[in-house]
């Protein structure tokens, strides 16, 4: 398997430097090496899962829980730009609007 | 080759439970100050653990199963990957491979089927403005309405037309109101509503594009949007043009979509199973028992007052998708002659935050309408007489259409039965 490394900077929205792909490229080569050896187990009769805890039907009653909740400043707290009370970003759309 | 439209429907309802989807903050966002209903698994903070709502599931489950959908007994959640400032953790928690339910269907006036592709659900994201300040083009997040329980409802293109995309959706709304599990209300965006449109040669044989409309906020603007969409594709397309497939806003003023570009959105959602959440593995019991809770569905409940009431099927459909009239009517309808009682709530003659006013007893019979229906309808009287006695709730019925309900069913069924014995020895 082999990964596109500028095609996946831009699903995750990272910019690259000169240099960082070829660099990213060889790193993700000897990790998906270092995974191919997985390949080595006898897995022809496990079944594919996505979790390894046998647990299900993890859900919870339909019960506020204010406790956890953070305050607007709490919320905010931790953002680059606000503007009364909101976070603030570059717009991402183009309309007539 | 001939071309139709072909469109198909994908609808977001958001439900009225308590809590969010996946967290303990309160589901009922509207009108709160922005960012004040927010906690680490809303705000997609690192390491925050997502719990489903129960009620939220089962809440979807019965919306699949009004509209006749398979319930897959083991489901699960999966992240769908997107860069948007409404989504935190640069994922939605969405339902992909294995959702609640599949393979439904809805049926129209005419008869026409709507097939159902899914009923799935996932978490609303966070609510955007967009706004020039300092002069420059920037966006307003608020992060309320992140994780609020949202169903998706999406149907095969079976539609053809704004029309019926219109009556469609009313009927999805007067069922799922019908639920109480959301109160659909466009205005409020409880419920949104994205079409796509194309001319394709047919539903199982789509053309290489299709046009998304988004904020739609009324069943009539969704209805005039299609039908736009509709004449502007079909002149590129006979200037043998393809239109673009693209995402098109709906202007109401100027009657017209618009394309919406958006910036840096790409359709690889690399969607996998959520680690975070284990699977849903419900059995056949546990779906059949949220079966017993699905009340009467509107159009189901609406012959029904028909036949039992003989009501116009207008005036019963009207009551049977209004919760509040109708919970009116069957709160007074044993004291009330229900007919008079149906015309009164749907004329808007009455307060429903009063009783109805105490009525005068049922005005008398008059015997020329009953003899005027003997008359109209000797089939019926004929069949009466060979002993299927249970065609005298239809003469009944005649009686109160003719008189709009003024009288008392009981006292006319009286007066029949006296009026075909009467005959009878005479004939
Ligand atoms: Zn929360």
């Amino acid at each position: 398997m082999k990964v596109n490394v500028l095609h996946l900077a831009k699903l995750v929205n990272m910019p690259l430097k000169p240099g960082e792909s070829e660099k990213l490229q060889a790193g993700f080569d000897s990790t998906l090496k270092a995974v191919d050896e997985l390949k080595k187990l006898p897995t022809a009769k496990t079944k594919s899962t996505f979790q390894v805890t046998k647990l299900q039907n993890v859900w919870r009653e339909d019960i506020p829980q204010p406790e956890r909740g953070f305050t607007q400043k709490q919320a905010l707290s931790q953002a680059k730009k606000t503007y009364q009370g909101y976070f603030l970003v570059p717009r991402v759309i183009d309309d007539e609007a | 080759m001939k071309l139709q439209p072909v469109i198909g429907l994908e609808i977001h309802v958001e439900l009225k439970t308590k809590t969010g989807m996946f967290c303990g903050c309160s589901a009922d966002h509207f009108g709160k100050a922005p960012n004040t209903n927010t906690c680490p698994v809303c705000l997609g903070l690192p390491g925050a653990l997502p719990v489903p709502n129960h009620q939220a599931i089962d809440w979807a489950i019965m919306i699949g199963l009004a509209l006749d959908c398979r319930v897959n007994l083991e489901s699960s959640f999966d992240r769908k990957h997107y860069f948007y400032p409404d989504l935190p953790k640069g994922y939605q928690i969405s339902q992909y491979d294995d959702p609640f339910c599949q393979a439904g269907k809805l049926s129209l006036a005419s008869g026409k089927i709507i097939r159902i592709n899914r009923v799935h659900l996932e978490e609303d994201t966070a609510k955007m403005q967009h706004q020039v300040i300092d002069g420059q083009k920037m966006t307003l997040v608020d992060f309320n309405r992140s994780g609020v329980p949202l169903v998706e409802i999406v149907t095969e293109p079976d539609i053809a037309s704004g029309e019926e995309a219109k009556e469609f959706l009313k009927k999805l709304r007067d069922i799922i109101r019908s639920l109480g599990v959301s109160d659909c209300d466009m205005e409020k965006g409880s419920m949104r509503l994205e079409p796509n449109i194309s001319w394709s040669e047919s539903p199982e044989k789509l053309n290489n594009y299709k046009v998304e409309i988004k904020n739609l906020n009324s069943f009539r603007f969704a209805q005039q949007g299609i039908d736009f969409e509709l004449k502007r594709q079909k002149e590129l397309l006979d200037q043998g043009k393809t239109p673009v497939q693209e995402t098109r806003g709906y202007n109401p003023q100027k009657r017209a979509t618009f394309s919406q570009r958006v910036k840096e959105t790409s359709a690889d959602y690399r969607y996998f199973p959520d680690p975070d959440i284990p699977p849903i593995v419900l059995t056949r019991e546990y779906v059949e028992n949220l079966r017993t809770k699905l009340p009467q569905l509107p159009e189901a409940l609406a012959n029904e007052m028909v036949n039992k009431f003989h009501l116009s099927l207008s005036t019963a459909q009207l009551l049977s998708k209004d919760q509040l009239k109708l919970a009116y009517f069957n709160q007074y309808k044993n004291q009330v002659e229900p007919l008079e009682l149906a015309n009164l709530i749907v004329n808007k003659k009455i307060d429903l935050d009063q009783p109805p006013p105490t009525k005068a007893a049922s005005r008398a019979v008059d015997l020329n309408i009953i003899d005027q229906v003997l008359k109209e309808n000797a089939d019926a009287v004929a069949k009466y007489r060979t002993g299927k006695t249970s065609v005298i709730g239809f003469l009944v019925g005649q009686v109160m259409r003719l008189t709009g309900g003024k009288v008392d069913p009981k006292q006319v069924q009286d007066k029949l039965l006296k009026a075909l014995q009467v005959r009878n020895l005479q004939g």
